[in-house]
């Protein structure tokens, strides 16, 4: 069918997702481009290097961000992800649930809210506490705000799942564990790492709760390099971003190709 | 004592009073009825009826909201349906789509815990069933709509249950593959002497492999009987109408004198009948199958003149419609001579029916 | 009898985990927040529990020497902005995203699914970076200053950091990806049928487009919004980075209280005004849609 007498075809949105395409990544490949600038000024070609990657990855206030970050986010994807399997589980399959959208509004609140309220919500709740680890009150903040987007996932995956299969397993003399265990599971899998994936990212991702809790020499990654733009564009800020992005398409290509996996 | 238990044994699943609510909407009315061991019982009825909750109370899916279901003279109340010795045809299959056909057919002897070699063994025997042996290592998604409809049979068969529970499972298939599943049922059934419980909105399913047939509608029994019980001697209209064509007519009900009725009729002679829930000086429904009417008339039979009003070739046989002035009735003939003979539209014609084919029903 | 999924001891015992934590962590501080919003500032930051609504008046007045309330706009401005600012950058990604969404979806299976990723990939990518690509882009000494001097267009352009149209250009960049999702997801529900049956029945593109296509990616519009709109007016990196120190919105506002100036009162306060804005927004979009749903059913 040629593109003329095609009435589904609109004439120009091509031409309009081209630039789309070109505005989305643009800024990304400037930040890629730069990076491997020889000049210390930015804007200034200066000639190719590898120089600002040498020196990224022999910072160790850099080093220790990583790591912040990466514990952090380790221990709020376990946690949210299980708490949001659990949750998904009783409100898409659940018999005779009360309260169902009233339970599901109730995960997906940190959704719902501004996250920099969120933050001072916990900022608070951890002063009146008298907590002052600042690994801890990440882990715990950030489980809070990982949880709606473990469980979006999963939840999805599971409504789109037939709940035959379940009975199918019951059926056939599995308990409740067992079916869980054989059948659920194994058919929701690829829900489950993608909203573990989701949790993981958006806890690396973190910058304004970990910022506004900032306390107890616990600096995120994103922190650290709020402070670094603080301080200037630097072609060594250039190479973090690039390697930042490298981790961050890595991550996010596995988690597409198994929610593309059948 | 062994007489005893073979009266017990007989009856495989006796359903007491069972009913139905869901969220104040009646779905199934108090029904009793008793399944017996070794037969090929279905549950038959317009979609609503309460046929597949019926089934899904037997497997343990839904709980009664009134009355009692036995297993072979065992009270199910409260057993998840992993304790039932029941086995579930889906209508969707629900094949699990993670594990190949071998696997699928394990998972209930798995569950039970039968040892290994027993349950290769028993695998191979159920492949072998349903002629499926080559396919063992295959995904479900990799099979025909038929090739999955056997997988489900053999991973519900597997287990020996007590009675086996079939929801549907021709309604996905085309009409061929069907009719052929049909036959192919029906062998299983008599091999193995499983019990089956059969659920189908489709009458003609029904007659061709029941050994008996429960009839429901609006959300209770209407007949329960063997397919010609239920196809000649209809206990009612609904039955009449949903099991099979027929005319109806309607007519004066003169006298009812034990089985029989004398109704005056539309087509303005009176005749008696075989009648059904009738009552003398009322009025009831008069029912004549298109195929027990001749055409032409035959000598011996009641007549009625009339005209050629319509006729749809099916190939086997000719659907006519005769005008015969009071009311038009469906006439259906065999074509077992040439095509000549076909009756033309707008043809005079004279057609008549034995009072034996009549059955007399109330309103 | 165990607990196991499927049961109904499971029902309460699996939602208990999540429930617990957002009780803990957020239902029962927001209630602590609202406490706070009518305390009064401790001596040494935090707070005393002593009621007043001083932290409220504070966003519309200045309190002079001797007690006397004299009107003052700042915050006043601050919210606004932050209000303007999240609705255009709604209206944009909303703009932009369609005809981007539409596009894809006419694209053969496996083109389509490389643009769909090509779409999310950036939402993967650290929002902080993102922002501080257009740094690069937008500075006084940027990629686009630069090469428009090269050109020889413009001599002294002045630096496009620091406004209020770069905060505009970073947010729609942070918020895009989450519009463009939930409509592509509608536009794929769409009927093709549907669009050849308004051609058939005399209806132009454009007619089309507006009676037959855009109506029924509505929900996909709607849910698109609310991801941009609530994260939008909660936003605070992009203020910092893109707008500089002077244009701030309501998060740097919340944000400072907490921290620098140390007024949990006045911060809570503005929190406050935020979720109520939020609040207003979802039961305003909420509530178009049931009424559209009883319009439609009594038709």
């Amino acid at each position: 069918m040629s593109a003329n007498t095609d009435v589904r075809r609109y004439p120009g949105f091509g031409l309009f997702s081209v630039l789309f395409f070109i505005y989305l990544y643009l800024p990304i490949a400037v930040v890629v481009f730069y990076s491997f600038n020889a000049n210390r000024i930015v804007a200034n070609w200066g000639g190719f290097s590898l120089h600002w990657y040498t020196t990224a990855l022999s910072n160790a206030a850099l080093v220790g961000a990583v790591k912040t970050s990466l514990l952090v986010a380790a221990v709020a994807t376990v946690l949210s992800t299980v708490a949001a399997l659990m949750a998904a589980l009783v409100i898409v399959r659940g018999k005779g649930v009360r309260f169902r959208r009233a339970s599901e509004t109730i995960v997906n609140l940190p959704l719902l809210l501004p996250e920099i309220v969120v933050a001072v919500a916990v900022l608070i709740l951890f002063s009146e506490l008298g907590l002052t680890n600042g690994l801890l009150k990440l882990m715990i903040a950030h489980t809070t705000f990982c949880i709606p987007f473990a469980f979006l996932p999963i939840r999805a995956r599971l409504q789109g799942m037939d709940s035959d299969l379940e009975e199918a397993a019951r059926d056939l003399y599995a308990s409740g564990w067992v079916a869980f265990r054989r059948v659920t599971l194994p058919l929701i899998m690829p829900g489950v790492f993608s909203g573990a994936m989701l949790a993981f990212v958006i806890s690396m991702d973190d910058f304004i709760t970990s910022n506004l809790l900032n306390s107890g020499g616990a600096t995120t990654l994103p922190v650290y390099i709020f402070s670094l733009i603080k301080q200037g564009v630097s072609p060594q800020l250039n190479a973090i971003s690039t390697l930042i992005m490298i981790v961050s398409v890595m991550l996010a290509t596995v988690a597409f190709l198994v929610q593309r996996r059948r | 004592m062994d007489m005893d238990v073979s009266v017990q044994q007989a009856k495989a699943v006796e359903i007491k009073g069972v009913s139905k609510v869901f969220g104040g909407y009646q779905a199934l009315k108090p029904v009793t009825f008793d399944i017996r061991e070794n037969e090929f019982f279905t549950l038959l009825g317009p979609s609503g009826c309460g046929k597949t909750t019926l089934l899904r109370m037997i497997a343990g899916f839904e709980q009664p909201t009134t009355g009692a279901i036995l297993l072979r003279g065992a009270e199910m109340k409260d057993l998840p349906p992993h304790k039932r010795r029941v086995n579930t045809v889906f209508q969707s299959y629900a094949l699990f789509p993670h594990m190949t056909l071998e696997q699928n057919i394990a998972f209930g002897l798995e569950n039970l815990g039968w040892a290994k070699d027993r349950r290769a063994a028993r695998v191979a025997d159920m492949l072998r069933l349903v002629h499926m042996e080559k396919f063992a290592g295959r995904k479900p998604q990799q099979l025909s709509g038929g090739q999955r409809q056997r997988i489900a049979l053999a991973r519900a068969l597997a287990p020996e249950p007590e009675v086996l529970l079939l929801d549907e499972p021709l309604s996905a298939l085309d009409l061929k593959l069907r009719q052929a599943m049909r036959d192919e049922l029906r062998t299983l059934q008599r091999q193995t002497g499983i019990t089956f419980v059969f659920v189908t909105h489709d009458q003609e399913e029904a007659l061709d492999m029941s050994d008996r047939i429960c009839v429901l509608g609006d959300g209770e029994i209407q007949q329960l009987g063997t397919p010609a019980d239920i196809y000649e001697e209809p206990s009612n209209r609904f039955v009449a109408d949903f099991i099979g064509e027929t005319n109806f007519l309607e007519v004066d009900v003169l006298s009812v004198e034990g089985d029989e009725a004398t109704v005056s009729t539309p087509l303005g002679m009176t005749l008696s009948a075989a009648q059904k829930r009738v009552s003398g000086g009322g009025r009831g429904w008069m029912s004549i199958r298109p195929e027990k009417i001749s055409l032409p008339a035959r000598p011996g039979e009641i007549a009625v003149d009339g005209t050629i009003e319509g006729a749809n070739y099916l190939g086997g046989y000719t659907h006519y419609v005769v005008d015969t002035g009071a009311v038009k009735l469906r006439v259906s003939k065999r074509n077992n001579v040439s095509r000549s003979r076909m009756f033309e539209t707008g043809q005079p014609i004279t057609v008549s029916f034995a009072a034996e084919s009549v059955r007399i029903l109330g309103a | 009898m165990s607990a196991a999924p499927g049961n109904a001891r499971w029902n309460v015992i699996g939602l208990l985990p999540a429930q617990l934590i957002m009780l803990a962590t957020l239902i029962i501080p927001v209630g602590i927040i609202v406490l706070v919003s009518f305390s009064t500032r401790g001596p040494y930051g935090g707070f005393e529990y002593v009621f007043t609504t001083a932290p409220y008046k504070q966003i519309l007045f200045n309190e002079g020497w001797s007690g006397e309330l004299e009107f003052n706009p700042q915050y006043l401005i601050v919210v606004a902005r932050t209000m303007i600012l999240a609705a255009a950058t709604t209206f944009i990604c909303l703009l932009l995203a369609f005809p981007a969404a539409y596009y894809i979806s006419l694209r053969k299976p496996a083109m389509k699914m490389l643009l769909i990723y090509l779409v999310t990939l950036p939402f993967w990518v650290s929002m902080i970076v993102r922002v501080y690509s257009w740094i690069i882009i937008l500075g006084n000494d940027g990629v686009i200053a630069k090469t428009l001097r090269a050109l020889g267009l413009v001599d002294n352009m002045g630096s496009l950091l620091f406004t209020d149209t770069a905060m505009l250009i970073g947010l729609v960049y942070s918020y895009i990806p989450l519009m463009i999702l939930p409509i592509f997801a509608s536009i794929e529900k769409l009927d093709p049928a549907l669009v050849e049956a308004s051609h058939d029945l005399y209806g132009s593109r454009l007619t089309t487009l507006r009676r037959v296509i855009l109506p029924l990616c509505r929900p996909g519009m709607v849910a698109g919004s609310i991801l941009v709109f609530v994260p939008c007016l909660g936003a605070v990196l992009e203020p910092i980075l893109l707008g500089g120190g002077k244009t701030m919105m309501m998060g740097n506002l919340i944000q400072l209280q907490f921290g620098a100036a140390r007024n949990w009162p006045l911060g809570a306060a503005i929190s406050i005004v935020l979720m109520a804005a939020v609040l207003v927004f979802l039961l305003w979009r909420g509530l178009r849609s049931i009424r559209r749903e009883e319009a439609e059913a009594a038709a």
